[in-house]
């Protein structure tokens, strides 16, 4: 197996993201190729997980859109990832808060974590 | 024809540079020595023979001994024979991943992982006999009739029935090259390859 670590070593593109974890609010730049055109397509939403590890991690985000839950499993190395934005830290006590996905109203707050 | 011995490693998957992501196959692949060149002239054929990974002196018999020590080179574990070499070879040289550049299509070959037991479901692709319902039982994975009666009062030859399956020799062609990894001799190969991690695979080009 270290060799498959050593060779995902290799090819990660180092990229500088803020070090994110599972509650945090994050905004994803996302580039989208609709036949030649490119453009680049945000996604803001809750941090639910980080998942994998290496070159094969990837990240759940989640969003209330109109009012219907949207959830999207972005690769974290992905190339088409343009930037990851740091909007909110969260204080949450584990790291894949899938409780969310249950609450409704002002259980599904999180707490802002205070800068101190 | 020109290729290598590797050690299939494990998994995993990388970015294209349009941003697809690809499953694919690391596969440790060489150095291989030359440990044996065969001419038309000396042996009616001509070939190469490449050894690869290194095995213990004491684990090896005098025999092999003697062959590893006229390339001038360590016991090695696996050895195997490369018809018609693309490039011209001596005893002893050293191959590595050089020899492929990436976007290459190569055959791997590779030994399957044993199944063991497997009916015809499974081994054959049948479709098994009959349905869940209408009052039947016990025929889902069935092979259904093996033949006629009394014409011709035999199983024909070849029958495909249960029995054991994998293990077998597999030659899977045109995998691409995704990625070379010259530093540890590391290739990554688009796709599965056959075999167990840790089985030797043979790389052609």
């Amino acid at each position: 197996m270290d060799l498959v670590k050593f060779a995902e070593e290799k090819l990660i593109e180092h990229k500088k993201y803020p070090d994110f974890k599972a509650g945090d609010t994050i905004t994803v730049h996302y580039r989208i190729i609709e036949g030649n055109k490119e453009r680049i397509q945000q996604f803001q939403g809750t941090v639910l997980q980080r998942k994998g590890a290496g070159l094969r991690q990837t990240f759940t985000v989640r969003k209330i859109s109109n009012g219907v839950g949207v959830e999207r499993i972005f690769p974290l190395y992905s190339p088409k990832i343009d930037k990851i934005e740091l909007d909110k830290r969260g204080v949450v006590r584990r790291a894949r808060i899938y409780y969310l996905r249950k609450t409704v109203g002002k259980k599904s707050r999180i707490e802002e974590e205070v800068e101190s | 024809m020109s290729g290598l011995i590797g050690k299939k490693i494990g998994m995993t998957s990388i970015y294209s540079a349009d941003g697809k992501n690809v499953a694919c196959t690391v596969i440790h692949a060489g150095p291989c020595v030359v440990t044996q060149v065969k001419t038309k002239d000396s042996d009616g054929y001509s070939s190469l023979q490449l050894a690869f990974d290194e095995k213990k002196e004491k684990r090896t018999t005098s025999a092999l001994k003697g062959h590893f020590a006229k390339a001038k080179t360590t016991p090695k574990r696996k050895v195997a024979e490369f018809r018609d070499f693309a490039t011209e070879h001596n005893l002893g040289d050293v191959l590595d991943v050089s020899l492929f550049v990436e976007g290459d299509f190569v055959d791997v070959i590779g030994t399957s992982k044993g199944k063991g037991f497997q009916g015809v479901v499974k081994r054959h692709g049948f479709g098994g006999v009959g349905k869940q319902t209408h009052g039947q039982h016990d025929r889902q994975r069935a092979p259904g009739s093996i033949g006629a009666s009394s014409f011709p009062s035999r199983v024909l030859k070849g029958m495909r029935m249960a029995g054991r399956m994998g293990g077998d020799r597999v030659k899977l062609q045109n995998l691409k090259v995704v990625k070379i990894v010259p530093e540890q001799n590391l290739l990554l190969i688009s796709g599965a390859v056959p075999g167990a991690k840790g089985s030797y695979v043979l790389i052609e080009k």
